[in-house]
């Protein structure tokens, strides 16, 4: 019970910065933007053309653009966190089950 | 630091995509020899942790923003290898979800804040703490370092791509990662400060914690 709670609340910190506190993020450029910028280079990034669901944390089709953001961080969380399970499962010991 | 596609040239992206590959799979081969089962949970919230961390970008100076990596932070809860594996499967997610970092970069993305920021981040830590005691200090030098190493990588795949001098890059670079590396200091300390407080036992043995959650 006790591991359970750990867990949860260890999930809820997670999904608190993700959801309440993601809209209230810098939105100035981050070193490497700022440096291309700087410097020039920036007009190289290209856009891989990759389909993405969720472009640049911002999920499609919501208006509020902090609501948006907050969905994505929302959505972020939780496969980050079932991904990361399930790759734990896949390189844990075995004999260690 | 996420590199978008664009950046880098052929040669670059696919010897970093080759290096990360074969690094990842030594981690992979490692963990099946030595992770534990009952570390599985703790590894799922320390991925779904950094993952929005990263998410909050904090001004630094002059209109630039930095946001935590968490290698090092990963690295001392969890050891390096698990650390290698958990900012890979961030990456992976936030290149094809969220179209953070671009799909020819992932490697050099991998490269750089997955294996160079984990193992130079782990290695200063270490060699500052060597009973693995979480000592604040030994944490951030480690952190600040495992950003302005990420950092020096980067520069150097985009000077051997061409897309700017070396002499140009490199200062550039570390100027500004010199600044939000101490943010990054700033949260690894914090977060383990924290950890250590409420829950010690699952820091127990430092980086070799028992993983009990």
């Amino acid at each position: 019970m006790e591991k359970f709670n750990s867990i949860v609340v260890g999930l809820l910190i997670a999904l608190i910065i993700g959801v309440f506190l993601s809209p209230f993020a810098s939105s100035f450029p981050d070193g490497l933007e700022r440096v291309a910028e700087d410097k020039g280079f920036i007009k190289s990034a290209v856009d891989s053309g990759f389909p993405s669901l969720i472009a640049d944390y911002t999920f499609p089709g919501v208006e509020n653009e902090k609501l948006a953001t907050s969905l994505a961080g929302f959505i972020g969380v939780i496969v980050t966190f079932v991904a990361a399970i399930a790759v734990g499962k896949a390189v844990a010991r075995k004999e260690s089950r | 630091m996420h590199i978008p596609d664009g950046f880098l040239d052929t040669k670059t992206w696919v010897s970093a995509m080759g290096i990360s590959s074969a690094s990842v799979g030594y981690g992979i081969k490692k963990l099946k020899q030595e992770f534990d089962y009952k570390k599985i949970p703790l590894m799922g919230v320390i991925a779904a942790f950094i993952f929005a961390a990263q998410m909050i970008n904090f001004p630094v100076a002059g209109g630039t923003s930095g946001h935590l990596i968490g290698a090092l932070l990963a690295a001392a809860i969890m050891g390096p290898f698990s650390a290698m594996i958990i900012m890979s499967t961030i990456l992976i997610i936030q290149c094809f979800i969220f179209l953070d970092g671009g799909v020819t970069a992932l490697g050099a993305n991998i490269l750089n804040m997955g294996i160079i920021a984990t193992w130079g981040g782990y290695c200063i830590y270490r060699l500052l703490d060597k009973e693995n005691a979480l000592h604040p200090f030994a944490l951030f030098v480690g952190a600040w370092v495992s950003v302005v190493i990420s950092a020096l990588a980067a520069s150097i795949e985009l000077a051997v791509s061409g897309t700017i001098p070396f002499s140009v890059v490199i200062p550039a670079m570390l100027f500004w990662h010199a600044i939000i590396g101490i943010g990054e200091g700033i949260i690894t300390v914090f977060v383990i400060s924290y950890v250590k407080k409420v829950k010690p036992e699952m820091l127990e043995n430092g980086g070799n914690g028992n993983g009990e959650v």
